[in-house]
């Protein structure tokens, strides 16, 4: 009885864990591990003299967009971070907001890691040395949420605070500009 | 008959709006008509006090017009009779566009103005036709000041003494400028940015100090005023608002009224161990100065972090006030209005100096309309709580207890960890924020500008990392009973109510002219500029400036003669941020909670940075 049971179980379980695998995140359990780093100094997509071409994203953009655990890690952090403080729920405050469509520093992943990482002029705090690569990373991962960039699948449904936002399984998806028309 | 229905409206509209709980009622742009609540008193009234308030000499060289803080100009050339034909004279637009706090100040014909970040101090000569630029001080604070301002990278004001301009920069620097040439005179580094301290208050000049404190309640900075010397920049002394006794210049000469604040070191006491290092207390707001007794009087901010589950105690010295002696800031009394502050209500507002009628003569006073939104009367020789009143909706707190001085909190607000606190009345905000009111000696009231907002409050745990946000509360602010967000209220200090009250849709964020004319200016965060009747709360006159207003007007008598008005217009401050730094509307905890109680705002103003001068048509 009990070990019928435990088949089942297990069958419905590798049958879920199957099909949720369809649409998850990327994993790359087999290819060789790529170093802890945060681009330096990453800036939004801007003239390039002479016609020269962009540079390649950084490969671990990829590992870390949709990425649901990272998003969850991401979550924590932001909050015992204090990024809350400034940039509250993606509404902002004394930090520009994170939940429109406008990235003064750029929107992709490593854009706003670098952002994070090495901190901007008018008072952007730089994490660079106080947080890990990897958790820096994260925080990016997280932030994409708030303008609804990621996966559905890969976000969690529920808010960690009373703020009356959307919950981010409804967050809808915003354009990325990269540009700054904030009064600054 | 009429003040009857008015009353019962009233009621209605309380209740109606308790219970859809959001009644926010949007008439564009425009104010209630004045409700009457009392009599003009006509017996012996509050009069300002004659060694801090001396005649009107036509200039405005303080943020608070005299030492008194009346903001009252002596000028009566424009009238109610008259006030229809006031029309602009010139304009000046500032370069900036962040939130615009601060007072024009005139000096013998030349105006100054001090700009939020970046803080540059222009000069303009008034006695050519137009007010052309005569120089502008440039001093360049450090961009990444603007990170750590907690709510706007607002500036109060310069004030003018013994021929310097004086003023703070946002990343902690005090400066003084020569009025005349333009040139610095001396600068000196007082806060720090990397512990997230930063400047915004107005200096006060007594007594050849420049008195200066620090802002940053929210981002776990150690209050303190400090004092430098006038002609060379030099610390004289300073006094910290939390730690031992020594740091908060507590000796001998202390004497508090109320004995909870009487014993050793209090300031390390009050606290779990340790915290008080962190533990706010900031002065951010106004001073006010005794000539006679030279004594200063101030209040301090909040305690931090606003999550109050994580400092048990009293958390002294903050949210309360201090007379200090001028000369060495030796503490000589304090007053805790709000013991361990759980709502973010600062004390910093002004301190009127007045006398009022006692027995056969006069007692000294000071009046503060509370950030909490009880309107004190206190003794100021003594620290003695006369009356604490509030001029508005209160349910954050049951009320003050004149035998003990203190506050009871209402325990069914209090903010506890794992649940939402919701309708506290007032919000973080409080009643009344930073923006002044004015004193008229004519009437004997004080003009109140002020909001009507509450807010649901959830506590979490605040993690502290210097130069980052010290707060561990999410906030959603919304308008309170009655379904008006801001107000202008003529409060009797004597008597203990209002005159009359005018009602405004948005937050009332601009603090408040009186004049010997017998009106009373003030702006909207829409941006019009208005004159009641300071006696009725008549709306005589209103101007639309382009950007909504929350600086400081002022009057002055110009080279020509003339009774001139002046404001400058340009949206921003805690209030107005969501303007001015494009917050969005969608998430109601922005700038700590205000976004949601100004949501329409980005659809009725822009922001700006524009001065305006009025005068009469002729």
């Amino acid at each position: 009885m009990s070990s019928r049971f435990s088949v089942s179980t297990l069958a419905l379980a590798l049958a879920v864990v199957a099909f949720a695998g369809c649409d998850r995140e990327e994993r790359h359990s087999r290819s060789k591990p790529l170093g802890e780093t945060v681009p330096a100094g990453e800036s939004p997509d801007t003239i390039l003299p002479g016609g020269s071409q962009p540079p390649a994203p950084d490969p671990r953009a990829k590992l870390y967009d949709n990425n649901a655990p990272a998003i969850a890690e991401g979550q924590f952090l932001y909050t015992r971070m204090n990024c809350v403080g400034c940039h509250a729920h993606g509404g902002g405050g004394m930090g520009p907001p994170l939940m429109d469509d406008e990235w003064r520093y750029g929107g992709r992943i490593d854009q706003i890691a670098a952002t994070i990482a090495e901190g901007r002029p008018n008072g952007m705090p730089a994490w660079r040395g106080k947080l890990t690569d990897d958790q820096i990373w994260k925080l990016a991962a997280y932030v994409r949420t708030l303008s609804g960039q990621p996966s559905k699948d890969s976000v969690s449904s529920r808010s960690e605070s009373m703020s009356a936002t959307t919950p981010q399984t409804l967050t809808p998806r915003e354009p990325v500009h990269n540009s700054d028309t904030a009064e600054r | 008959m009429r003040r009857v229905n008015t009353a019962l409206l009233n009621v209605i509209a309380v209740v109606a709006c308790v219970g859809l709980q959001a009644c926010n009622k949007n008439q564009p742009g425009s104010s209630s008509e004045p409700v009457p609540s009392g009599q003009l008193p006509n017996g012996p009234h509050a009069l300002p006090d004659r060694a801090a308030s001396p005649p009107d000499d036509g200039n405005w060289v303080m943020p608070g017009k005299d030492y008194g803080s009346t903001r009252f100009s002596g000028l009566n050339q424009i009238t109610p009779a008259n006030v229809g034909k006031l029309v602009p004279q010139f304009t000046f637009s500032t370069a900036t566009t962040h939130g615009y706090e601060a007072p024009p100040l005139v000096v013998n014909g030349t105006m100054y103005l001090i700009t939020p970040y970046p803080n540059d101090l222009y000069a303009l000569d008034l006695t050519k036709p137009g007010a052309p630029q005569k120089w502008v001080f440039k001093p360049k604070p450090a961009a990444a000041s603007q990170g750590v301002a907690c709510c706007g990278t607002v500036n109060r004001g310069a004030v003018y003494d013994a021929g310097k301009i004086i003023f703070n920069t946002l990343d902690g620097q005090t400066i003084a400028v020569d009025a005349n040439s333009g040139q610095q005179v001396w600068r000196t580094q007082l806060g720090n940015i990397q512990k997230g301290e930063t400047l915004t208050m107005a200096p006060l000049v007594a007594n050849g100090k420049v008195l200066v404190g620090n802002s940053g309640g929210e981002m776990g900075v150690r209050g303190w005023l400090a004092a430098l010397d006038e002609g060379s920049g030099k610390l004289v002394w300073k006094a910290y608002h939390t730690g031992p006794d020594k740091d908060v210049l507590i000796g001998s000469r202390f004497k508090p009224f109320y004995p909870t604040d009487r014993g050793k070191d209090l300031g390390v006491k009050t606290w779990p161990p340790e915290i008080w290092k962190l533990g706010g207390g900031p002065m951010w707001g106004w001073i006010s100065y005794d000539p006679a007794s030279q004594a200063i009087y101030y209040g301090t901010g909040n305690p931090g972090p606003w999550n109050a589950d994580q400092r048990p105690g009293d958390n002294k010295w903050t949210t309360g006030v201090f007379a200090r002696d001028v000369s060495s800031g030796e503490a000589l009394w304090f007053y805790q209005t709000t013991p361990h502050d759980i709502y973010d209500h600062d004390d910093i507002n002004e301190s009127i100096l007045a006398t009022i009628p006692w027995g056969n003569g006069r007692r000294p006073v000071l009046l503060r309309p509370g950030r909490n939104g009880f309107f004190y009367v206190m003794d100021r020789r003594t620290g003695q709580v006369l009356s604490a009143t509030p001029y508005g909706y209160v349910n954050g707190y049951r009320g003050v207890d004149l035998k003990t001085g203190r506050i009871a909190v209402n325990p069914d607000k209090e903010p506890k960890p794992g649940r939402v606190s919701r309708d506290i009345c007032p919000a973080a905000p409080g009643l009344k924020d930073w923006n002044p009111s004015a004193f008229s000696p004519v009437t004997g009231l004080v003009y109140i500008p002020h909001n009507n907002l509450c807010m649901d409050m959830a506590v979490q745990p605040a993690n502290y990392i210097a130069g980052t946000p010290f707060v561990g509360a999410d906030v959603k602010m919304y308008g309170g009973p009655g379904g008006y967000r801001g107000a202008v209220t003529a409060w009797d200090p004597i008597a203990r109510k209002a005159v009359w009250e005018v009602h405004e849709d948005l937050p009332t964020w601009s603090p408040a002219l009186a004049t010997a004319g017998g009106l009373v200016f003030y702006g909207t965060l829409d941006g019009w500029f208005k004159a009641l009747d300071a006696r009725t709360g008549k709306l005589l006159w209103q101007f639309k400036t382009g950007s909504g207003i929350i600086g400081q007007p002022i009057s002055y008598r110009g080279p020509d003669g003339r009774q001139y008005i002046a404001v400058v217009a340009g949206v921003g401050g805690w209030a107005g941020g969501i303007v001015e730094n494009k917050l969005d509307p969608r998430d109601p905890t922005g700038a700590l909670g205000f976004t949601n109680a100004v949501k329409d705002l980005p659809g009725k103003t822009t922001a700006g940075g524009m001065l305006y001068v009025f005068a009469l048509q002729r």
